[in-house]
């Protein structure tokens, strides 16, 4: 380890040179982390996660395409992997307010099939994955939050991590530990979606330039303990339709895994109009509906979480590479919406960009663009993948669910049987901050009162998250102008985000008779809304203290 | 001067704990496990005092399943010199009671022969509060439970301790055990450069059965439930309609 001088008020920090180095131990960075080690032993990698441990941030369906860790971890059966419960039955529902009806399995293109799929629990299939990493010499390092990028001229040479003990005010506090700086070859970002060093990554090499705009859904879930008389291992159900109604897209997804728990998620594209409308209480809401309260019924809610999903596909998948470095997964957007699966094309490109580092640290290259990894994703087949679906979602947008089944299921279609589509490549149009409407053209939404048994409000749901944050810490939700919330979110759009955040961390308060901004950091679960939604994109999403967070359980 | 710190995994503090469906115990599988919050402010003690040129060496050890290590791991990146591993179930559901643990830690003890043995006062799984005292009684040694402040000059080991209604200042011959309690110190972080230097420090494994003791639970937990819902408030809104309804529920 080397010292090396620091810009701002604090101590020397040190610094450890690694060949590649990777943030965030999801899916896809642990598939680059294990091929780099099963490419070539003696490279050094390491593996920075901000949750408290592995798996404690992810949150994820997930019905698992096997893919990528197929040809990952081809013997994961024998190697004990949390795969479980195969999907042996696969409903799709379209929901009005009391009925449902069974939308037929046969009309679907064979890529919506789910045969040969699995109902798993991401976190635990992480935790797995970091084993497996660990025991070829990959170095984990949870509760390690990569705060800030290390420079070399105009490349990205490493990052900073682990950086604790700052005063709320940003001063150093008596336990306070500089950070260290990790450099690397290369470095891989798998942050998930909207990672704040993606993010800056993605501005300053200008990565989106041209494409359409990404796209993205709130994700909430639910774990569920049910009557075991109810429970039908391996049965998986999505639906469309109420409450969402034409109010935004969206809709829910069910799925019964081991230990007579069911996975109740709902999803609401962000790029609704209506500024009252709260995903939240659509969620809450949507489990009363016949189809599911009965399910539920008896049943026990064990946990909670909620998280952001890039849905913008082909036409807004940056550039995937820059000097120094590669997106991974869901810090491009490789989610495939009609499948309502990601894990797979996160892990392929772990494993793309892995092969694409190892090729050029054995040629003695560092620092510049692994466009190798670029053309595989690309060409390959999470290229093949989100090509088909490409006009699902703007057709979504543009006609609303039902309509958008048929067409997007016939555009499915023709891409599969006959490789175009009629539409050609639908764009997405704007971002979804600049779809929020003014709130005098909306009329406001009275959303049922939570019951206790299958609803509940959101601050009791929030401690299902387990979640925590040091409270003498600087808040890590950064406003670029303070007066915004209220001047103009307030006045122009009823200050959405106190509806928006699935987790309650925004209020709006009186004091006084004055209307004042309350960020709640400490409720923080690290969905990354806030820093989408915002309609005056005046909220940055930064890393709080490492190990802070939701404490998942086999989300 | 040489110290040993007895840490335990326990369930983390953020957690929801939740009862397993067939209410034998809570629920440890998949839940997040770290280092028992009253431990971590006695590895932290241990080393100011050796940062203060008191002590010369600070040992920790664990009781548990062999990922327990994390919490060794954890303790020698906070600046404990060594650790020991007893590897005493292969499921984190079973319980080791504290007489169990206790004896473990005076065989450790007796190999070990530390000045002060400082440990939590209890652990926030089962607030049990027992370990410590029955290590002392087992060793013969003086003892001082909750210690909200640490003082030692010349083999004496001045505590203050934390009771009812004020502090209590005791002397105690050393060797010694004190139990620490949540005023004591405010823990460091484990940097991540100490984290990396700390997985080259030494850990010995060793099993229950290296020490010869018969760690058979002595209790039977007949039941684990929830504690009952609280019923929903309800907001009134004069004194008058308050005295009312204290009236009514026959509490006034």
């Amino acid at each position: 380890m080397s010292q090396t001088s620091n810009e701002t008020d604090a101590p020397l920090r040190e610094s450890m040179d690694y060949d590649v180095v990777i943030v965030g131990a999801g899916p896809s960075g642990l598939s680059a982390a294990i091929r780099l080690k099963q490419l070539d032993p003696s490279l050094e990698v390491v593996v920075l996660e901000k949750g408290s441990e592995v798996g404690a941030h992810i949150l994820s369906g997930a019905v698992l395409d096997p893919i990528g860790l197929d040809r990952l971890i081809p013997d994961w059966k024998e190697k004990s992997a949390p795969i479980k419960t195969a999907v042996t039955e696969d409903h799709f529902l379209f929901l009005t307010d009391k009925r449902s009806v069974r939308i037929p399995n046969w009309p679907m293109p064979k890529l919506m099939s789910n045969h040969g799929n699995y109902i798993v629990s991401m976190g635990n299939l992480c935790r797995w994955l970091a084993e497996q990493a660990e025991e070829l010499g990959v170095e984990i390092f949870p509760g390690m939050a990569a705060s800030e990028l290390v420079m070399e001229g105009d490349r990205v040479a490493g990052v900073v991590a682990g950086e604790f003990g700052r005063e709320a005010d940003g001063s150093i506090g008596a336990n306070y530990e500089a950070g260290m700086e990790l450099r690397g070859k290369y470095v891989l970002l798998g942050e998930g979606v909207r990672g704040s060093l993606s993010k800056v990554v993605m501005e300053k090499f200008n990565l989106s330039d041209g494409l359409d705009p990404q796209k993205f859904g709130l994700g909430m879930k639910e774990i569920w303990e049910i009557d075991p008389a109810k429970h039908k291992e391996g049965t998986v159900q999505h639906t469309m339709g109420w409450p969402l109604g034409s109010n935004a897209g969206g809709g829910s997804f069910l799925y019964h895994i081991e230990n007579n728990q069911v996975y109740v998620g709902f999803v609401v594209h962000l790029n609704y109009k209506n500024p009252y409308l709260s995903p939240y209480m659509e969620f809450q809401r949507f489990k009363h509906h016949p189809v599911v309260a009965d399910l539920l019924e008896g049943g026990k809610r064990v946990a909670y979480g909620a998280r952001a999903i890039s849905e913008g596909g082909l036409q807004s998948l940056p550039k995937l590479t820059f000097p120094g470095g590669a997106l991974l997964g869901c810090s491009a957007g490789m989610v495939n919406v009609p499948r309502i699966k990601g894990n797979h094309n996160a892990m392929l490109s772990g494993i793309a960009a892995a092969e694409a580092a190892a090729v050029a640290i054995s040629e003695g290259r560092e620092g510049d663009e692994l466009s190798d990894y670029e053309i595989a994703v690309r060409d390959g087949d999470i290229g093949d993948d989100l090509k088909k679906v490409r006009n699902v979602k703007p057709l979504w947008a543009k006609w609303g669910a039902l309509a958008s089944t048929v067409l997007g299921g016939f555009d499915m279609w023709t891409n599969f049987l006959f490789g175009l589509s009629v539409f050609g490549t639908l764009k997405h149009g704007e971002n979804d901050a600049q779809a929020i409407g003014e709130a005098k053209d909306y009329a406001e939404i009275t959303y049922p009162k939570p019951d206790g048994i299958l609803s509940f409000d959101r601050l009791t749901n929030v401690s299902f998250a387990a979640t925590n944050h040091e409270e003498s810490q600087p808040c890590h939700l950064k406003l670029a102008d303070p007066s915004v919330p209220i001047t103009v979110n307030l006045a122009k759009y009823a200050e959405p985000a106190q509806r928006y955040c699935p987790a309650g961390v925004y209020e709006v308060v009186e004091k006084a008779g004055v209307p004042e901004f309350v960020i709640n950091f400490q409720n923080c679960v690290h969905c990354k809304t806030c820093d989408i939604k915002d309609p005056s994109q005046n909220i940055t999403w930064t890393t709080p203290q490492g190990g802070d967070g939701p404490n998942y359980p086999n989300m | 001067m040489k110290i040993l710190v007895p840490v335990k995994r326990v369930i983390d503090y953020n957690v929801k704990v939740r009862v397993k469906a067939d209410e034998s115990s809570v629920e440890l599988a998949n839940v997040k496990m770290s280092i028992n919050p009253f431990d971590e402010i006695a590895v932290e003690e241990a080393i100011r005092l050796k940062e203060k040129g008191v002590a010369s060496e600070v040992v920790v050890v664990t009781i548990g399943v062999k990922k327990s290590e994390d919490v060794l791991r954890t303790a020698l990146a906070m600046g404990a010199d060594r650790a020991i591993l007893i590897e005493a179930a292969d499921d984190v559901h079973t319980d080791i009671e504290p007489l169990a643990v206790a004896k473990l830690l005076a065989k450790v003890a007796e190999a070990e022969a530390p000045d002060l043995i400082l440990a939590g006062k209890q652990a926030i799984d089962n607030d049990m509060n027992a370990t410590g005292q029955m290590l002392g009684a087992l060793l013969g040694w003086g003892q001082a439970t909750s210690a909200s402040a640490l003082d030692i000059t010349d083999g004496v080991a001045r505590v203050t301790r934390e009771v009812d209604g004020g502090l209590q200042v005791v002397d105690v011959n050393m060797p010694a055990i004190v139990t620490c309690d949540l005023r004591l110190n405010e823990p460091r972080y484990a940097s991540l450069p100490n984290i990396m230097k700390a997985k080259k420090k030494p850990l010995t494994a060793t099993t229950a059965a290296d020490y010869g003791v018969d760690i058979t639970p002595r209790l039977t937990v007949v039941k684990t439930v929830e504690p009952a819902a609280r019923a929903a408030g309800e907001i009134v809104g004069s004194v008058e309609e308050l005295k009312a309804k204290l009236k009514e529920a026959g509490v006034v």
